[in-house]
């Protein structure tokens, strides 16, 4: 369990309120978990009140329905169909405009102004390894994402830890959950016991801490420590999926010519949902648009997709052509050669794709098929025309 | 620099079989009109003036799919004498409605319908313009949408491509926030298989996408259809949904087929 040397206690339902109050309060935009239009989805919360009590979620692969709990939980949720990347890594974003001056000129006008300062209330444990993930692909190299990286040093991220994972959740698998790692400002642990309806929360920053102490608050008890440790605890072991326990990496590189990627390329639509789902993926493309006149120009950046045949466009035509190559890119990928690119797995075992996949394909079952082919591949005895 | 005086590029706007609902969309572009009539010479456009100028034209936007012999005739002549030609919508790119003809007996229908069938002089099918000449691009919709529309005309005259993916209308769903009305819902929706470009409208309203811009570039039909089943399709839902506006698109047009050999 992380530690909470930053300071901990106990909050109620009030407390919760006072705290998107207090954030609100500090000049914040509070986005947290809402109902709308049969899902739990992101959105500005005006209070406390927004929260989801009493809903929780049913997923299997390729659905998702809203379910009411009788328990009143807040958070007894798991992933819905956006992510944080939502926010921070829009869809879509002017990078630039430039007109053209009376002596013919080029002015270029660079996108300014102070990004939004947002508070992310209910920050999963898989979906705070998502961001550290994208802070990595999109400000750890030579060539940072300023509007990125402006929006997210801005951004105060209040984590939910998990008690309730969905029949998709694997964070498990992944390392990422159910209990909350690194990188939130507060930590929250919903407790609904004989003692009542409340939340152990842990600063893990100074102003998490600071925070902390506008609220109305009482100390952390053991009996309520107890309850929260028991209840992830709990979690991690009602997980709805797993990976296979072997290094995704290793299997990802060994198994490129396997069957099964003809077998799961029959299933996919190509749609380019788990991509746009997925809380790590972070592809875009610009596009230029001109005015009428075509003195005014401006360049966007959008979310694009490794299943976009476009995206992959070069001379001659698109790279991935097969809609094999482009689920296998993008599992391969996520799985396999993001740990040469960026030093993890892509993958926070959020559960995302199985679920907003219209087919329902499930990563982890392919993982599991790609691990079988390759066990029973190494089985067989080597025939005279089998690859040294 | 100075600028020598620059001769506007002249466009015209052509009607086939079709329901005018697309070149009213340039109509519709009521802020931007102005505009456009500064940047271009609208030289032939009998929806909004009964002056016509002669040919030839830089830019052609075709309305509306082939339907008779006068109409073959007709796209052969505004291709000689077009620079570009675009088609508007989905009569002009793929045979529109009209093209549930291409699975009767026209004959038959004319019978039914006229009190002197021997007065109409109609071809047997409806047929897209790249049937009859080469399209250089094809804007899809129906109706087309304004933004996109206007999107052609400027990338046009700035000699830059269109920015108009084909890719599914699931990209659009997503970048706008909406909840996925098949997976979260239930609701048969056919944005997995169809063309972007119209901002993903009916399933932010929690409808289920119809179809009206055609088949996306990269469908997959085999794995799409029983999804529609699942959800309370049968043989007959399937092949009305695909049998609409885009019915003779080619990947639509195999899919329906296929539901009703099955």
């Amino acid at each position: 369990m992380a530690t909470d040397a930053g300071g901990s206690a106990v909050i109620d339902k009030d407390g919760l309120d006072a705290l998107v109050a207090v954030l609100a309060g500090r000049g914040r935009t509070v986005i947290g978990p809402i109902v709308r239009d049969g899902a739990i989805v992101l959105a500005e919360l005006g209070s406390g009140a927004d929260l989801p009590y009493g809903w929780g979620v049913e997923l299997e692969a390729g659905t998702y329905r809203l379910r009411a709990r009788e328990d009143g939980a807040a958070f007894a949720h798991s992933a819905g169909p956006q992510s944080w990347k939502t926010f921070l890594h829009p869809p879509r974003v002017r990078e630039w405009s430039a007109d053209r001056s009376a002596d013919g000129d080029l002015v270029v006008t660079e996108e300014t102004g102070t990004p939004p300062a947002y508070a992310f209330l209910g920050v999963r444990p898989c979906d705070l390894r998502a961001i550290a993930i994208q802070d990595r692909v999109l400000t750890g190299g030579r060539h940072a994402d300023q509007g990125y990286r402006g929006r997210r040093e801005r951004a105060f991220l209040v984590a939910v830890e998990c008690t309730d994972p969905g029949a998709t959740c694997f964070c498990v698998s992944m390392g990422t959950g159910p209990a909350a790692g690194p990188g939130f400002d507060l930590a929250l642990t919903e407790v609904l016991d004989a003692g009542g309806h409340r939340f152990l929360v842990r600063a893990g920053s100074e102003e998490g801490e600071s925070v902390l102490a506008d609220l109305p608050r009482s100390p952390a008890d053991p009996a309520t420590r107890e309850a929260a440790h028991e209840r992830v605890a709990g979690a991690a072991d009602r997980m709805g999926r797993s990976m296979p326990p072997v290094d995704l990496r290793t299997l990802m590189r060994e198994t490129l010519t396997a069957g099964r990627w003809d077998d799961v390329a029959a299933r996919c639509l190509t749609c380019g949902n788990c991509t746009m789902v997925c809380p790590t993926c972070f592809c875009t493309s610009t596009e230029d648009v001109t005015d009428l006149t075509g003195d005014h120009a401006e360049r966007w950046r959008h979310w694009e997709s490794c299943f976009d045949l476009d995206f992959s466009h070069l001379p001659g035509g698109s790279v991935r052509e097969s809609p094999r190559s482009r689920y296998r890119q993008w599992a391969t990928h996520k799985l396999g050669t993001w740990f040469d690119q960026f030093g993890s797995s892509g993958c926070v075992g959020c559960g995302r794709c199985i679920v907003w996949c219209p087919v329902g394909i499930d990563i982890t079952e392919e993982a599991h098929a790609l691990h079988q082919e390759r066990e029973s591949r190494a089985a067989r005895p080597p025939g005279p025309e089998s690859p040294a | 620099m100075n600028a020598e005086p620059r001769r506007r590029p002249r466009l015209a706007v052509w009607k086939f079989a079709s329901c005018d609902g697309c070149q009213l969309t340039l109509l519709d572009c009521e802020d931007e009109l102005l505009g456009l009539a500064e940047q271009v010479e609208i030289a032939h456009f009998l929806e909004a003036s009964s002056a016509s100028e002669p040919g030839p034209y830089d830019l052609s936007l075709v309305e509306g799919s082939v339907t008779t012999a006068q109409d073959v005739e007709r796209i052969h002549h505004i291709r000689a004498v077009s620079r570009r030609l675009v088609t508007i919508g989905a009569c002009a790119t793929a045979g529109g409605v009209q093209a549930l003809r291409n699975y009767a007996d026209v004959a038959e229908f004319q019978a039914a319908v006229y009190a002197r069938p021997d007065y109409v002089a109609t071809l047997a099918t409806s047929t897209p313009i790249s049937a009859h000449v080469p399209v250089d691009f094809e804007l899809r919709g129906c109706p087309i949408d304004r933004r996109q529309l206007l999107e052609v005309i400027t990338a046009h005259l700035a000699g830059r491509r269109p920015a108009v993916p084909a890719h599914s209308v699931c990209f659009e769903c997503k970048q706008r926030g909406t909840v996925c009305v098949t997976v979260a819902h239930g609701t048969p929706c056919l944005g997995p298989v169809t063309h972007a470009g119209c901002g993903a409208i009916c399933p932010a309203y929690g409808r289920g996408c119809y179809g009206c811009f055609g088949p996306g570039d990269s469908t997959n039909f085999p794995a799409f259809v029983p999804l529609l089943r699942r959800d309370g399709m049968d043989t007959l839902d399937v092949v009305r949904v695909l049998r609409t506006f885009n019915t003779a698109a080619p990947e639509f047009d195999a899919a329906s087929r296929k539901e009703l050999d099955r």
